[in-house]
């Protein structure tokens, strides 16, 4: 944590190899500054993802998750996104269900070209999750059980 | 056969003829109309024009009064009351939203499930087969030019009837009762529509290119199912003959006028003799 | 027991001024199961790998973790340099301290901390790594291409040149496709038959090409380098090793009325026929409808008068089977079918334009044939009502295509072109003429394209209205056609002698028939599916199928000879080795646990997942499973989220692997 003891947020971000790592990548080739807080984790297709990922990153500490991956139409896998899509609309209802914060998961496409995006989206993820605070709750219902 | 009947406003104003000749024709055919009751305007060109609220909201009044009288089965001789008629019915049946409203401003219940017919659906509904052995004259001294207009055949998606470019439903019926229509190049353009008063000129001008192809083509007299394209061919052909200075005499029948003919019923009875041109 | 070796660049400056490399190095070689974590200028460079290399041997490390650039820089660099050592390379990882850290960051606090957050995710992740060996798949060294049209030839010749055997399939008589039936090509006004023959006549002669024509594809069955093939070869009623195609057979043929498939209705054939002079195979078929000895058991002439004695009506479909590596798939196009009766029902006719009611109004293949000098018309351009000489002739754009509410949105890319050269050729030889054209655009893209539109303009004296046709209708002999010129503001209206409709290019009948057949993707229209739109436009997601030519989308000559080129160099690379070797990391099921539901093989984009018998020595089924073909899967994972029991993994990005990199976060 920073120095003057503000709430650095904790973000975990799983993206896929084609697209938003690619976009990741310009960013930092373009010298585009953001937040130090996510960690990314590098999967092949935004496909890989589902449930039990977002799950463990909360469980693991994270106070918001983002998955990204390419636009509809340009998987590198033809259709890897769409299934994480759908598979994303029914973990919305379902996480929603359970009580998890629903404005602590985002879905983004963001593509190899942007950078600029990628930069943005972080930003304001960090800045929305600072305003959240950190996600004690779900920590808490860990202990628990 | 029982159905229900809208007339509109042109067929019970200034288009009186078309009723007489489409009741007339029926009731030989055996086809009992209920008018509906209490009917209002179907809005027509002004209400699409302005509203697109108004433009369904006058049709659903009618097609709930006709639900509510029981009908399934709707007439409305003139191409523009039916095509209103369909297009409120379908904008109702796929938004339920829109059915709704529509109930609370027409102060009635609203499915949308009434089936509206043009006057030629009536007819292949009764069927040419059954029109054949009520027949009893032929009509083979006619070579009418089959005028559809605009409002008969489009749009195509809503109304999917017959062939939107080369309709040829007129003309199977006509033929099959003796007549020999000719092929001809001006089935579906436009006579003017409703402009007479507003913009004659456009009006004499559309109407006159129709009778001029007509007559090149062969033809002895002109059928239309339609008020609106009756009122500008024919009541209008002296001003048109006027203009351009020529003299067309093309008679413009009814559908009905001609059903009614093979049928045996006289031009009395089918409202032809008040048409303006007559039949040298 | 686990021994990994860390290496952490400095990159020059670019991490170092960002990221205390040294105390990343110092930090994480706390962690336990790091042998070394050693700091360097430029990993990447020589020196550098000398020094994992080193280490590799001198520690005996079991994984590397080399925390640098982006993976997308230099895995495939850190990788081979540890197979040179003996190290398998899957146990290879990157952690992205540059482009995800000292490129982004300027607090050198926390870009540290992150960097070595980065890095243990890393070393979590590669404690888990298996070492893998490269998938290797037999390949035949035979394709197969489908369609003989010039895309079709093009790709067979380059591929039978380069050594290797190709099967070429027709489905019509001879091969030659929609540029045998031009008349002349743009922008260079070439002989289309004379530029085209000599290739068909190579294909023929090829020792390489094993040509059958009249047949088509009926069944694919295998994979990637071991496809087999089944191909029905219609009944010709000619037996080719007997003919010798001197034409007494059509000659004396009385069935003369058929209207004839290669002048697209312009022209008639006999029963028995050769499609046109200068086929390949230069041998006849008989048309089995329009044969009166096959139809009525009369006739029989060409039996007869054959001195070859090479008829036999008792000829029968004829199915065998071809071993192949890789398929070229150059099924080529037709026409919109621009008269009422669709295929579908989005599609509808064009009846406003009067296409089969007034025989004058045709399109544009068709006029093709007119212009042709071997054509019905002998080159001589007529009316097909009264063989006059037409005076003036209107040729409408995009008949069918750019048209949202009744034909195909897309645009047909080749249809300006070839409209301006018809109003060349048609100048060329009625001088009096008058050549019209009502267009939207002008697409004139190509080498010396836009050049030409405007020669036909400013030179051939065409007229183009820019504005679409409403109605054409016929008074006296004359095709009236309504249209408008938009830029002049008023409605025109033409008399013509002949109009000629540029309708949509499409793609051939019975293509989504044999995408399936083949596992490849198709789009709305029946264009077939590339891989990438713009990196991989010849493969398809079937791997060992390729794609080239107008299948794939509206296109001209010079664009499908080019893709048919790249498509032969696709399976010249397939076949340039031994084997073909793959990335490793693919999916793998755990058959014991796999409750065969087969949610991964329904979800699978590349069909890779196969449904699997597991049988005990007496042949009585134990269980069902899924089981993934190394040879197909490209590794997205779309399968390990699916399924319900976790009973398929995904080497590189295993379950335990990314639960690892998470887990090192806390």
């Amino acid at each position: 944590m920073s120095d003057n003891n503000e709430f650095e947020p904790k973000i975990i971000a799983y993206v896929c190899n084609w697209c938003t790592y690619l976009g990741a990548d310009l960013a930092g080739t373009n010298r585009l500054e953001y937040p130090t807080n996510v960690r990314i984790i590098r999967l092949p297709c935004t496909g890989r993802i589902d449930f039990n990922l977002i799950v463990k990153a909360f469980e693991m500490g994270a106070d918001t998750v983002l998955v990204s991956g390419c636009h509809p139409g340009d998987c590198h896998y033809t259709s890897g996104n769409y299934h994480a899509r759908r598979r994303w609309m029914l973990f919305r209802g379902l996480l929603d269900t359970m009580g998890i914060d629903m404005e602590r998961i985002h879905f983004t496409w963001i593509s190899a070209a942007e950078g600029a995006k990628f930069q943005k989206v972080i930003t304001e993820i960090t800045e929305k999750t600072k305003q959240l605070g950190p996600y004690e709750a779900y920590r808490k219902v860990c202990k628990v059980s | 056969m029982d159905i229900g009947y809208y007339p509109g406003c042109a067929l019970h104003g200034s288009s009186n003829d078309y009723e007489m000749s489409v009741r007339a024709c029926l009731e030989v055919l055996g086809v009992q109309l209920r008018e509906v009751d209490d009917w209002i305007c179907c809005g027509a060109t002004a209400a699409h024009s302005l509203n697109q609220k108004l433009a369904v909201a006058l049709p659903a009044r009618n097609l709930a009064l006709a639900e509510c009288q029981g009908m399934q089965d709707l007439l409305a001789p003139c191409p523009m009351c039916s095509m209103e008629l369909i297009k409120a019915n379908q904008a109702i049946s796929a938004d339920a939203k829109l059915k709704k409203e529509m109930a609370e401003i027409v102060e009635l219940k609203v499915e949308g499930k009434v089936s509206v017919l043009n006057l030629i659906q009536i007819f292949q509904q009764v069927g040419l087969d059954r029109i054949k052995e009520l027949a009893v004259k032929s009509l083979d001294e006619f070579k009418p030019a089959c005028y559809y207009g605009c409002l008969l055949t489009r749009p195509p998606e809503a109304l999917q009837f017959d062939d939107c470019e080369q309709p040829s439903s007129m003309e199977t019926l006509l033929e099959g009762l003796g007549a020999a229509p000719i092929d001809w190049n001006y089935k579906t353009e436009c006579c003017g529509a409703g402009m007479t008063m507003s913009n004659e000129d456009t009006v004499l001008d559309l109407s006159h290119k129709i009778l001029t192809n007509a007559a090149d083509h062969g033809a002895n007299c002109l059928v239309v199912a339609c008020p609106m394209c009756h009122v500008n061919l024919d009541m209008k052909q002296a001003d048109i003959d006027r203009r351009y200075n020529v003299q067309h005499d093309m008679v413009v029948y009814y559908l009905s006028d001609l059903v009614g003919f093979a049928l045996g019923l006289d031009e009395q009875r089918l409202g032809v003799n008040r048409h303006f041109v007559a039949k040298h | 027991m686990a021994r990994i070796g860390v290496f952490t660049c400095w990159c020059g400056e670019n991490i170092a001024r960002n990221v205390d490399v040294e105390k990343v190095a110092e930090a994480i070689g706390k962690l336990p199961h790091v042998r070394c974590s050693v700091a360097y200028k430029y990993m990447c460079s020589d020196p550098g790998q000398a020094i994992m290399r080193e280490k590799i041997v001198s520690e005996g490390l079991t994984g590397v973790v080399v925390a640098s650039c982006s993976p997308h820089m230099h895995l495939k660099t850190f990788r081979k340099a540890a197979e040179s050592e003996g190290l398998n390379p899957y146990v290879v990882e990157m952690a992205n301290i540059r482009e995800h850290c000292s490129w982004v960051h300027h607090n050198k606090e926390d870009a540290t901390r992150k960097a070595i957050d980065l890095v243990r995710m890393s070393v979590a992740k590669v404690l888990r790594n298996h070492a893998l060996d490269p998938i290797r798949v037999p390949v035949t060294k035979r394709a197969l291409v489908i369609g003989g049209g010039v895309a079709g030839i093009q790709a067979a010749l380059d591929i039978a040149d380069a050594g290797h055997e190709v099967v070429l399939v027709e489905r019509d008589p001879s091969i030659g496709g929609k540029m045998a039936g031009l008349s002349e090509t743009f922008p260079t006004l070439d002989c289309s038959q004379c530029i085209l023959t000599p290739r068909m006549v190579d294909v023929g002669q090829h020792p390489n090409i094993k040509l059958h024509t009249y047949s088509e594809v009926e069944a694919v069955d295998g994979y990637l380098g071991n496809f087999k093939v089944t191909i029905r070869k219609k009944a010709r009623y000619v037996d080719m090793d007997k003919c010798t195609g001197c034409g007494i057979c059509w000659n004396a043929c009385p069935s003369k009325k058929n209207l004839s498939e290669f002048d697209f209705g312009m022209g008639t054939r006999k029963a028995i026929y050769v499609p046109f002079p200068q086929a390949v195979p230069a041998r006849p078929v008989i048309d089995a409808n329009a044969c009166i000895k096959l139809t009525k058991d009369k006739c029989g002439l060409c039996e007869k008068k054959c001195p070859a004695g090479a008829i036999n009506f008792d000829d029968q479909d004829e199915l065998i089977t071809e071993e192949i590596g890789a398929v070229v798939v150059a099924t080529g196009y037709k026409l919109y079918d621009i008269g009422k009766e669709q295929q579908n029902d989005k599609l509808a006719g064009y009846g406003e334009y009067g296409y089969g009611k007034y025989k004058d109004v045709i399109d544009s293949l068709q006029f093709e044939r007119i212009v042709s000098a071997s054509g019905p018309t002998v080159g001589e351009i007529q009316r097909p009502s009264d063989g006059k000489e037409p005076k003036s002739v209107v040729f409408i754009s995009c008949v069918g295509s750019r048209d949202n509410a009744k034909g195909v949105s897309y645009c047909s890319k080749i249809c300006c072109m070839y409209n301006a050269k018809h109003t060349m050729l048609y100048k060329h030889k009625v001088h009096d003429g008058q050549a019209h054209v009502f267009y939207m655009d002008i697409r004139a893209g190509g080498k010396n394209y836009d050049e030409f539109v405007r020669r036909a303009i400013e030179q051939d004296g065409a007229q183009y209205h820019r504005g679409r046709v409403s109605k054409i209708t016929e008074e006296n002999g004359k095709l009236i056609v309504r249209g408008v010129d938009t830029l002049a503001g008023v409605p025109v209206t033409v008399e013509a002698d002949l109009v000629v409709l540029a309708a949509a290019m499409r793609p051939a009948d019975g293509v989504e028939q044999l995408a399936q057949k083949l596992n490849v993707g198709y789009d709305e229209f029946g264009f077939l599916s590339e891989s990438h739109p713009k990196l991989r436009p010849i493969e398809t997601n079937a791997a060992g199928v390729f794609v080239c030519g107008a299948c794939q989308g509206p296109k001209d000559i010079p664009e499908s000879v080019a893709q048919a080129s790249a498509a032969a160099g696709k399976v010249m690379m397939m076949f340039s080795r031994k084997e073909l070797t793959r990335e490793p990391e693919v999916a793998c099921v755990n058959e014991q646990n796999c409750a065969a539901c087969f949610a991964c093989a329904r979800a699978c984009p590349f069909n890779a997942i196969e449904q699997a018998e597991i049988r005990d020595r007496n042949g009585n089924l134990v269980k069902r499973t899924a089981r993934v073909n190394p040879g197909l899967c490209m590794g997205c994972g779309t399968c390990v989220a699916i399924c319900p029991s976790k009973s398929v993994d995904l080497e590189g990005f295993t379950e335990q692997q990314i639960y690892a990199q998470v887990e090192s976060l806390v």
